[in-house]
């Protein structure tokens, strides 16, 4: 079972269009909410004139921060909606209209009419700027800095020097399906169908910011169509649709944003600026490893992504120093998004690496091997299972490797390869338990609070659970994104089939313990998530390689990729029908955010001005042309029960260097600063 | 202002009242429950809200429910012949061309309207001279139109193959 | 969105004259840019007059050996045309590189000539906007303007248009039947957008509710021998950074006649008179398109984000025209 390629469970809904997302679950007679957005990026609201909004036949409420009703705890001031008048960054909620039909919903928004005492704002990521702060920890509580031996004393003796600074632009999520909060209070009770990748964390941060018992507030999420972090993590909106409902009598609303409100609203990666540093001896061998990260937060909420993070483990180095600063703007609050800390931060060395690499006269596979630890140089324990080495050759081998320097000709058209690292850890997250109840009819159901956001976890659990209790998938009924379940840890840090599938076999083990192989209807037992005494002994973590070939126009600029592979090296699979598919995807968004993705932010203003799908461009079909993923076989007896390290990220990482590699194979030319589009590669 | 229309929706009359600023996606969505096409971006920039009107692709944020009074809509939920699937439907399964599915009605949408127009023989920004049998680089190129985060576009790809064959 | 009452008009000269007599009225044709005007409140009008079923949806051969394409008719439909994509294959090229599927499906010829620019700025009302509110100021020219003119801007508007359609017409000398409320006249495809000038508001030199009926395009032995190029960011569904719309006529190595119009470069589709110039009677090589672009471009005046077009906008022409000369040999 483990392991199998079972097809969806989820499948046959999801192809008739019947499987309902947040906006689709039925309820009775909805309300429709538009939001009202401050359009300064710092002050004041000094007045909200709702007369004309409340004119319009169908309005039913209009909120404003002088009537919106009290939250019970401000402490996030990202969710401190309508709270007060204060405004920390354009498109901040300053409003909200309820009617009975969308169409008149947004109609009356555009008539609320906001007057601001305007201040002067800051939007301006520099390197240089002088108010750069180091934050206490960086994401999720790792050290800001760190250093080990001497950087500069060996910078300065080595053979070989990369001293180079690479950046990566803002980018945002921009799942298909637009965050959406449908909210209904039954007196005390508040029903949310919500798209998120965890109801049981939407529970707890909402009912302690309402101010209500968490048992009177229930998130419904049985599909979500897509999050990539940016629903990891509660935002404004949810907040916004409980207070909304409110004010409808007991009827349901229906908050869906708009794509354009979502580049303000649901969290970004923020822009990175990495000033690397590489030292080596003739022979390729790294004697000193630096590298030093700029990056923006919000002024009102601090979120410190930890770009310097995978330089800490990835090769062998006497001398290494990670730094992490901040600058705090008037922009909105950074928030999670696929692989953070791991995706930016493994653009800038893989790109210096191969900078090195060509300084030493190396093939760039040749020097990563050359630098492989015999043990996590940040930590100094022993790595549970690495296999990049392995990765790198089987890549190599599979690719047709041509050693990444050659570039050749195809008519008008100049081809090179690329090769970059990849790797993310391995995470397991508590809070988690099961149930397991044998039905009448003869069927296992298997509850916890998890999420499918397309990461296959319908499927995956099943395969599971099927497994640990000894049955037939078929006889197994999961059911899972519903805080009424039990409670389970956020589908991000690609934690989740880790952490929810290792409490599910421990539940298993408990029915069976107790009802043998012949259980009786109604027979139930529960689980708790069990502890991993091995997490403390070594470094986990998940490698990989990606390999790309690139064809870039010799006369237009034009670049495209057209092979692209990964080799994964991520402990047990699952699934490898929905693993190869989480890999691919994951190469797709590396792809795209090496060629395509860039939210441009204008300082005079302090938003996104590309904010829609026709200008923040995402990799279309015919931008993805051959890709391929494999795994290994890697056996690690210290991650978990399940030998399973977690994969919904690791594609991404590394995917952007090799890229950025394989256009300077092709070209000669460097590009440090993504994306990498046509005007860059333009002779 | 209102207006009644009269939309045939996964071969049912469906009668129903509309603010002339209704979109068809709207009109679907919001006032006949019917959830099918999705909402990804309500300003034709991603393709989630295809379905066949009139046997056509189209998006439907961008069309005005009142402009087609008496149209024929087909749905990814109408595309079954009874109980079976689609032979693009079943094709999407057979090769996992989707994750959250999202985007998924959409895409199954467009590729049924898709198969039809090469069929007929309507060429794409890729074709060379005369149309072909459709190979990977016309696939790609007449699904452009329909974007796709979680990145299936491989499966999807494979999954048309199988469906055209 | 403001309430509108919907039309559906029985003949032209209703259309018009419903669309004359009411300020606040708009043409409906497939919906694809003015819906999306709508929703963002870029476009304000309180009645729409449907004509996307008016009987102008025919594409015929005209006597003279042209074509006359109906305002109509769908874009799919003109792009897949057999008449289209054997004597005019830059017009059906270049249909066929914009939008998607779905949306040509549903837009119009007039609507395609008609539609308005992408600049941000311009499509978010929050934001100044010469275009939308004359005196309001351009944020683009000093904002993000990777998208912007490098030629026949003015320090009002730096917009560029967006169709691929209106390039290839431009550069096959066609003309465009409109109806307005008393007579009916043509206007040459070159004619028809204007620059930005001091009115940055005015697109096109249409006047309120006149309606295009039709676009002929007349019949040269050249036109069979053109190409449409689009140079953008990703590759597909997207707008241009430059576009060519060519034809060449080669003998003997040297060209005997040539058509250019760029896209991307301007308020309106760029007929490149000079380039034109430059290309007749040389040599077909390399350096002569080099240098006929370079001749169209000298006058170029690029913006912080998009000093790269007009190198991009030449390579563009110069790869093109080495395709077409390659075909003829």
């Amino acid at each position: 079972m483990i392991g199998a390629p079972m097809t969806r469970v989820d499948g046959p809904a999801k192809v008739t269009g019947t499987a309902p997302y947040a906006f689709e679950h039925p309820v009775e007679h909805p309300a429709y909410v538009h939001p009202v957005q401050a359009t300064v990026a710092r002050g004041r609201v000094r007045n909200v004139d709702t007369a004309a909004a409340e004119a319009l036949d169908g309005v039913l409420a209009v909120l404003t921060p002088g009537n919106a009703p009290r939250l019970a705890s401000t402490e996030d001031r990202e969710l401190a909606v309508l709270q007060s008048d204060e405004v920390a960054f354009r498109g901040q909620l300053v409003g909200a209209v309820v009617a009975e039909t969308s169409e008149v919903a947004r109609h009356a928004a555009s008539l609320v009419e906001v007057t601001y005492e305007v201040h002067e704002h800051d939007a301006a990521l520099r390197a240089d700027r002088d108010d750069l702060y180091a934050p206490d920890k960086v994401n999720p509580s790792f050290p800001t800095d760190t250093e080990q031996g001497d950087v500069d004393a060996a910078l300065a003796a080595a053979a070989v020097t990369v001293d180079e600074t690479y950046t990566t632009p803002m980018e945002h999520n921009n799942p298909m399906e637009p965050h959406t909060t449908v909210a209904v209070w039954a007196g005390e009770e508040l029903t949310l169908y919500d798209s998120t990748q965890g109801v049981h964390p939407v529970r707890k941060t909402l009912s302690s910011v309402l101010g209500v018992d968490p048992e009177h507030v229930r998130v419904i999420a049985p599909h979500v169509g897509g999050g990539f972090g940016s629903k990891g993590d509660q935002h404004a909106h949810l907040v916004l649709a409980a207070l909304a409902a409110r004010r409808t009598g007991g009827r349901p609303v229906k908050l869906a944003l708009t794509r354009q409100q979502m580049f303000a609203l649901v969290g970004y990666r923020t822009p990175t600026i990495q000033h690397v540093r590489l030292g080596a001896d003739a022979d390729g061998g790294l004697t000193a490893i630096s590298v030093d990260v700029v990056e923006q937060t919000s002024r009102i909420k601090e979120f410190a992504e930890q770009t310097g993070l995978p330089a800490r483990h990835l090769y062998a180095a006497a001398n290494r120093r990670t730094t992490h600063r901040l600058a705090a703007l008037d922009v909105p609050a950074p928030s999670w998004m696929r692989a953070p800390g791991e995706c930016p931060g493994m653009f800038g060395p893989e790109v210096a690496m191969d900078e090195l690499a060509g300084a030493c006269g190396l093939d760039p596979v040749e020097l990563r091997i050359r630098n492989e630890p015999e043990v996590d140089p940040d930590s100094g324990k022993p790595f549970s299972s690495r296999n990049l080495v392995a990765c790198l050759r089987a890549g190599a081998r599979r690719f047709g490797w041509d050693g990444g320097s050659r570039a050749r000709r195809d008519g008008e058209w100049l081809t090179g390869m690329g090769v970059a690292s990849s790797t993310y850890p391995v995470h397991a997250l508590p809070g988690n338990s099961a149930t397991i109840r044998y039905t009448a009819d003869g069927r296992y159901r298997v509850e916890i609070g998890a999420a499918d956001i397309g990461t296959g976890t319908w499927t995956t659990l099943t395969q599971i659970a099927a497994d640990a209790l000894g049955v037939e998938p078929d006889r197994v009924d999961l059911r899972i994104g519903d805080s009424a379940l039990p409670p389970a840890s956020v589908a991000g840090g690609s934690s989740g089939t880790i952490s929810w599938g290792s409490t599910i076999v421990e539940t298993a083990h408990v029915f069976r313990d107790k009802f043998g192989d012949d259980p009786g209807a109604g027979d139930e037992a529960r689980g708790d998530m069990p502890a991993n005494p091995d997490s403390e002994r070594f470094a986990m973590r998940s490698f990989g390689a990606q390999f790309a070939e690139v064809r870039v126009h010799a006369d237009t600029g034009e670049v495209a990729v057209s092979r692209l592979l990964g080799v994964f090296a991520t402990g047990r699979i699952i699934n490898a029908r929905t693993a190869r598919s989480q890999f691919l995807g994951g190469m797709t968004m590396g792809l795209s955010m090496a060629l395509h993705e860039h939210s441009v932010l204008d300082e005079r203003f302090g938003h996104v001005v590309n904010h829609d799908l026709a200008e923040y461009h995402i990799a279309t079909n015919a931008d993805v042309a051959d890709i391929d993923a494999v795994w290994l076989d890697e056996a690690d007896p210290h991650v978990n029960s399940l030998g399973a390290k977690g994969i919904g990220e690791i594609g991404i990482v590394g995917t952007a260097a090799a890229i950025a590699n394989a256009a300077h194979a092709a070209t000669g030319i460097r590009v440090r600063d993504l994306p990498i589009t046509p005007d860059k590669l333009l002779r | 202002m209102d207006a009644e229309i009269t939309l045939r929706v996964d071969g049912t009359e469906r009668t129903v009242v509309v603010d002339t600023r209704t979109t068809l996606l709207d009109a679907l969505r919001e006032r006949l429950g019917v959830m099918s096409p999705k909402k990804g971006c309500d300003h034709g920039q991603c393709g989630s809200c295809t379905v066949l009107l009139d046997g056509r692709r189209v998006i439907t944020c961008l069309t005005l429910a009142a402009a087609h009074d008496g149209a024929d809509v087909t749905t990814a939920a109408g595309l079954a012949d009874g109980a079976a699937l689609h032979p693009v439907q079943q094709a999407f399964l057979d090769q996992d061309a989707f994750q959250c599915g999202y985007c998924t009605p959409g895409q199954i949408c467009s590729a049924v309207g898709m198969l039809d127009e090469a069929g007929r023989g309507w060429p794409s920004a890729v074709t060379g001279g005369e149309p072909g049998p459709l190979d990977d680089a016309e696939i790609r190129e007449r699904m452009s139109g329909n974007l796709c985060r979680c990145g299936a576009y491989a499966g999807i790809v494979r999954a048309i193959e199988q469906a055209a064959r | 969105m403001i309430p509108f009452d919907y039309r559906r008009a029985d003949d032209v000269l209703g259309a018009v004259t419903l669309v004359h007599e009411h300020e606040n009225a708009a043409f409906l044709g497939g919906g694809t840019n003015l819906v999306d005007h709508l929703k963002l409140g870029v476009a304000n009008p309180d009645l729409l007059v449907d004509v996307s079923r008016l009987p102008l949806d025919h594409v015929e051969p005209l006597p003279d050996g042209g074509v006359r394409i109906g305002a109509a008719v769908r874009n799919s439909d003109l792009a897949a045309h057999p008449l289209v994509r054997r004597r005019y294959p830059v017009l059906s090229q270049a249909l066929l590189s914009g939008a998607s599927g779905q949306i040509r499906n549903l837009a119009t010829t007039a609507g395609n000539l008609l539609q308005r620019t992408r600049c941000v700025y311009f499509t978010d009302v929050t934001t100044p906007c010469n275009k939308r509110e004359p005196g309001s100021g351009c944020a683009a020219l000093a904002g993000y303007n990777r998208y912007h003119a490098v030629l026949g801007a003015s320090p009002h508007c730096v917009a560029v248009h967006p169709s691929d359609l209106a390039v290839a017409l431009v550069a096959l000398d066609a003309v465009i039947h409109v109806q307005g409320p008393d007579s009916a006249r043509t206007i040459r495809a070159e004619d028809l957008h204007r620059l930005p000038g001091d009115e940055p508001d005015r697109d096109t030199v249409l006047a309120h509710g006149e309606l295009i009926t039709a676009v002929d395009v007349p019949d040269l032995p050249i036109t069979a021998r053109s190409r449409y190029r689009k140079v953008r960011d990703r590759a597909s569904y997207a707008f241009a950074l430059v576009s060519v719309a060519a034809a060449v006529d080669v003998e003997d190595g040297t060209v005997r006649d040539a058509r250019v119009a760029f896209g991307g470069l301007a308020h309106k589709p760029w007929r490149a008179h000079r380039a034109e110039e430059v290309l007749r009677g040389a040599p077909a090589t390399d350096d002569t398109v080099r240098q006929a672009a370079e001749a169209e471009l000298a006058a170029a005046t690029p913006l912080p984000d998009n000093a790269f077009k007009p190198r991009m906008a030449t390579g563009a022409l110069v790869a093109t025209l080495r395709e077409l000369t390659r075909e003829q040999a």
